[in-house]
Parts: structure tokens; sequence; C-alpha cells
């Protein structure tokens, strides 16, 4: 009997340790991961790396300025793209939810959601690169809000369902119309969220490169031209990395690092417009 | 009560306008696919050779190196992401410590796949080649092996966060009846945590799974690029995501075509394993939600 419940007991604890020592080896690769990128990334990144283009192998110096400006064009490219479409669609399934087109949507939001990029990456190739003959950042730029347009409509949606309807009805009891109760009531209450939806999907993006591969590409010079290719951070890692100079391969870290604090940077502030103005999901 | 309509009309038509992109999607994919749908058929499936010299394309390699890489990833995560979510969902619910893991697992999950590419090619391919070289099989460093790790490590914050609130969502009185019987914690957890919520784990796996068959970059960079049937875990090979990804750039004609039907088979395979992991996700949340009331 004493020794059963012994057992019982350091099985329990066995157990118990086994956990922790599985979640620790788990944070392990995080760890890893943010020593490497801050340890070989910070020690490439000067002036220079931030404010000139690259040069060719052999060449000593230049730096990843072009890569930087085009990943900000491409997010707001794909974010005029996306927003207005996505939050318009987010309305409507949360103000007619119910219905039959809103279960269709809501499955082609989830389908979008899980689609691979790669595949998102090959249709923005057939739809603007093959008919033009020729990568432009326009294509990247569609292909990326494709990526973010059902995170936004999800936390619009989301969003909206959870404003107290007496809002909405005390709005209506005054005689304000339909459409300028949600627009300047529902919407502005809820904008904090909306922003929150917007942030996270940009930070979904912004590290995106399966899309960029056939469609942006890259360019290793200045381009503003939405027509032609342009450079991106995740696109000159990828090329960096692949590479086989070892110089080469630091630019790679150091432009991992400028992504990270990035696209951490992004997240950061969702979260902290979601807890400044309590929004939950 | 015009610009009511106009209002009323915009919400519709965007709505609707999801709707058609998805179809126009499928249609792309389809209508692109179909030259080497034609030449090649079912038989697509089956072959085994992969030769834009002599138009050949059979994508048995890379249907192999995908299902190897994602089974592979997600059975070496699964112990860790279940530990994560027994962890969070039942030891440390709040606190300190709690709040440090899961922004951890957050962190991990936000960072970009090019930079785990990346960081694999410098830390974990020399590992792999250490290893090859100890047990005496040619040491390329990259192969399924390596690729399946860097997914492993990529897949976990996604089934644990769900795993998380799933056994989070188990009934305390259920739990209370077992302590008051005198079972430890372990036989709470073993008895009646793990069955309640295996469903819901499954399905966090099942969209672990759905994002592992569509990882590209990561994989790429990791897989070694080669479009032979893979021999073992250690060989080099090609997933269907990567495959693309190495070649469709610079394809052309049939070949273009098949590296999109493969492209067509990779959204019908991530749209069913996401569709049927949402759906039972959703119905262990609806059926938690009735308890409650």
């Amino acid at each position: 009997m004493e020794s059963q419940l012994r057992n019982r007991i350091f099985i329990d604890k066995l157990f118990k340790y086994l956990i922790i020592v599985f979640v620790s080896i788990s944070l392990l690769p995080l760890l890893l991961i943010l020593y490497y990128i801050t340890r070989s990334g910070i020690a490439v990144i000067n002036w220079e790396f931030l404010t000139q283009l690259p040069r060719p192998i052999g060449e000593a110096g230049g730096g990843i300025y072009n890569a930087i400006i085009g990943t900000f064009f491409l997010i707001i490219l794909s974010g005029i793209l996306s927003i207005p479409f996505g939050i318009s669609a987010g309305i409507y399934l949360s103000e007619k939810g119910e219905g039959k087109i809103a279960h269709v949507v809501r499955l082609c939001v989830v389908v979008l959601q899980g689609t691979p990029s790669i595949v998102i990456g090959i249709v923005a190739y057939m739809w603007f690169v093959a008919p033009f003959k020729g990568f432009s950042a326009l294509s990247g730029g569609i292909a990326l809000s494709i990526m973010m347009l059902p995170v936004i409509i999800k936390t619009t949606e989301e969003t909206l369902k959870l404003m107290p309807y007496s809002l909405k009805e005390a709005s209506l009891a005054l005689g304000v119309p339909y459409y300028k109760t949600i627009l300047k009531v529902i919407l502005p209450t809820g904008l904090s969220g909306i922003l929150t939806g917007i942030l996270l999907s940009v930070a979904r993006i912004t590290g995106e490169t399966a899309p960029l591969l056939f469609t942006a590409f890259g360019n290793q010079f200045m381009n503003y031209n939405i027509f032609k290719p342009m450079d991106s951070l995740p696109y000159r890692i990828f090329y960096y990395a692949m590479s086989p100079y070892p110089e080469w391969h630091t630019f790679a870290w150091g432009a991992s690092f400028i992504l990270v604090v990035v696209v951490l940077g992004f997240n950061l502030i969702a979260r902290g417009i979601a807890i400044k103005w309590k929004v939950q999901f | 009560m015009k610009s009511e309509k106009i209002f009323n009309g915009a919400l519709y038509f965007t709505a609707v306008l999801v709707v058609v992109l998805l179809v126009v999607i499928c249609l792309t994919l389809l209508i692109a696919s179909v030259p080497s749908i034609k030449t090649f058929g079912l038989s697509f499936f089956i072959g085994k050779t992969w030769d834009a010299a002599s138009e050949k394309f059979g994508a048995l390699p890379f249907l192999v190196g995908t299902l190897l890489t994602s089974f592979l990833g997600l059975l070496i995560s699964i112990p860790f992401s279940i530990a994560i979510s027994i962890f969070l969902g039942e030891y440390f619910k709040e606190g300190a410590v709690s709040a440090f893991l899961r922004s951890s697992v957050e962190v991990l999950a936000g960072i970009p796949s090019v930079i785990y590419g990346l960081w694999g090619l410098f830390l974990l391919m020399p590992l792999v080649r250490m290893v090859e070289m100890k047990i005496g099989v040619t040491p390329h460093g990259v192969g399924i092996l390596t690729a399946s790790l860097i997914l492993a490590v990529m897949v976990i914050p996604f089934s644990a966060s769900i795993g998380r609130e799933v056994v989070t969502l188990v009934p305390s009185d259920l739990k209370e009846a077992a302590y008051s019987l005198g079972s430890t914690r372990f036989e709470v957890i073993k008895n009646i945590i793990i069955p309640y919520a295996r469903s819901g784990i499954f399905a966090g796996i099942l969209l672990a799974l759905g994002r592992a068959i569509g990882e590209t970059m990561a994989v790429t960079m990791l897989i070694g690029n080669s479009n032979f049937l893979p021999t073992g875990i250690f060989s080099p090979a090609n997933t269907m995501a990567s495959v693309i990804a190495n070649e469709f750039a610079e394809a052309t004609g049939i070949s273009a075509s098949s590296l999109i039907y493969i492209g067509l088979v990779l959204f019908l395979v991530t749209t069913i394993v996401n569709i049927i992991g949402t759906y039972v996700i959703k119905k262990i949340s609806l059926e938690a939600s009735k308890e409650v009331t």
C-alpha cells in the first residue's frame, strides 16, 4: 500500500519534470535563432549597410537599401489593395453573418488562409507576370494582398461582433441611417481591433518569400516603378543565403536581423494596441 | 435611401468577391495545368522521373518527399507541442512563467520562414553532416531529415497554441472529481485531460500538418533540391512546394504546366486538411460553450 502510493507520487513528479524538460528543449531553437541573428547580424549592420545598394561580389561594402525600401513599398502596395476590401467583407460577415452567402464566404476565408504561399505566387504569376512578360512589384503586391485578406476579414468580423448591440440601437433610434451608423459609430469603436488585425496581417506578409520568388522577383538596383521587378528583404536573404560567398552570408544575417526587428516590431505594436484598448480575440 | 443601397451593395460585392477570388484561383491553377493533365493524367502521381530535357514528368519523388518531411517533422514536434499544451493549460495557467513561455511561442511563430532556412543552413546542416559522418552515410548535410527538423521547430508554436486552448477547455468539475477520488495530477492528465482534449489536440496537429505540407522557403533551402526518389531520411530530395520554388521561374511549356499541376494538388490537399481541422475545432468549442451554459 505504502509503496504503491510512493510509486504513484514518484510517477507524478517524474511526469512533471519530463514536461518541463520537453518545454525547455522546445525553447532552445528560439534562443539559438535569436542568438545567431543578433551575433552575426549586428556585426554587419552599419550606416553603409542601411543606405547603400548591393555591390557585385568581389567589391567590398555595399548594403541592402533597395531591399528595405522595397519591403515597405510592397507592404504599402498590398495594404492599399487589401485593407478596404478586407474591412468591407468583414463588415458584411458581422452584419449579415447568418445567411447562406456568409457561410460560403467564411469557408473561403478559411481556405484562403490555409493556401500555401507558393501557390498564391503561381497564381499571381499567371495573372500579372505571364501576360505582361516580366516580373513586377505590382504582381508581388497582389500576391501579398491575397495573403493579408483572410486575416483582415477575420479580425474585422470578430471585432465588430463584440460591439454591444445597444450602441447600434441607440444610433438607429436617433434616426441615423444604417450606413452612417456602421461607418461613424460601429467602425470607429472597433478601430483598435481592426488596426490590430491589419498589423498582424502586415507582420504575416513582411517575411514572406515564396510568393515573391516569381512575382516581384528581386532587383539589385533601386526601383520605384510598380511595373518593374522590386527587391525585398526576404528575397535578398534567400538570394544571399543560397550564394556560395561567405561575405554574402554575413549580409544575409544582417538583413535577417533587420527583418526580424521589423516583423517583431509590427507584432509588438499590434499587441500594444490590443492591450491598451483591451481588444480580445 | 440611395446611399443606403450603395453601402449595402458594396458590402455584398466585396463579400462575394472573396468567393470569386477563390474560384478564380482554382480555375487559374486548373486551366494552366490542363496540358500536363492531358499528357500525363493520373500516371503523373506514380511517375518516378522528372526530367525537363526529355519532357518526362512524374511527381512521385515530390509526393514522397512531402509526405516524408511533413510526417517526420510532425512526429518530432508532437511530444514538444503536447508538453507545451499541458504545461500552459494545466501546470502553469497564469503567472510570469506562463506569460514568458506564451510570448516565446508567439515570437517563434512570427519568425519568417526564410530566416529558419538561413539558421538551418548554418547550424542544423553542419550538425546533421556530423551525424552522417559518424554513422557512415554520404554527408550531404541537407536532406529530408534536416528539412523535417526545421519543420518540427516551425510547427510547434502552431499546434501548441491550439493544444493549450483545448486543454484549458476541459471542464474543471471533471478534474476536481478525479482529484477528490485521490488521483495524482499525472493520473488526472492521463485519464481526464488527454481523453477529453484528444480530438482538439488531433485537430491542432492536423492544422500543423497543413502548414508543414505547404511550407516552402525553409524546406527549399534545406532539402537539397534533388529530383530523384529519396532512398532514406538522409538523402536529398524535393517536396511539392520546394520543386515549384526551385524550378518555376525558369520553366516554360509543359514543364511549367506540370509544376502548376503539382501546385494544384498541393492546393487541394492543404484545403482538405485545413477544412477538416477547422471543422473539428469549431465543433469542440461549440460543445464546450454548450456545457458551460
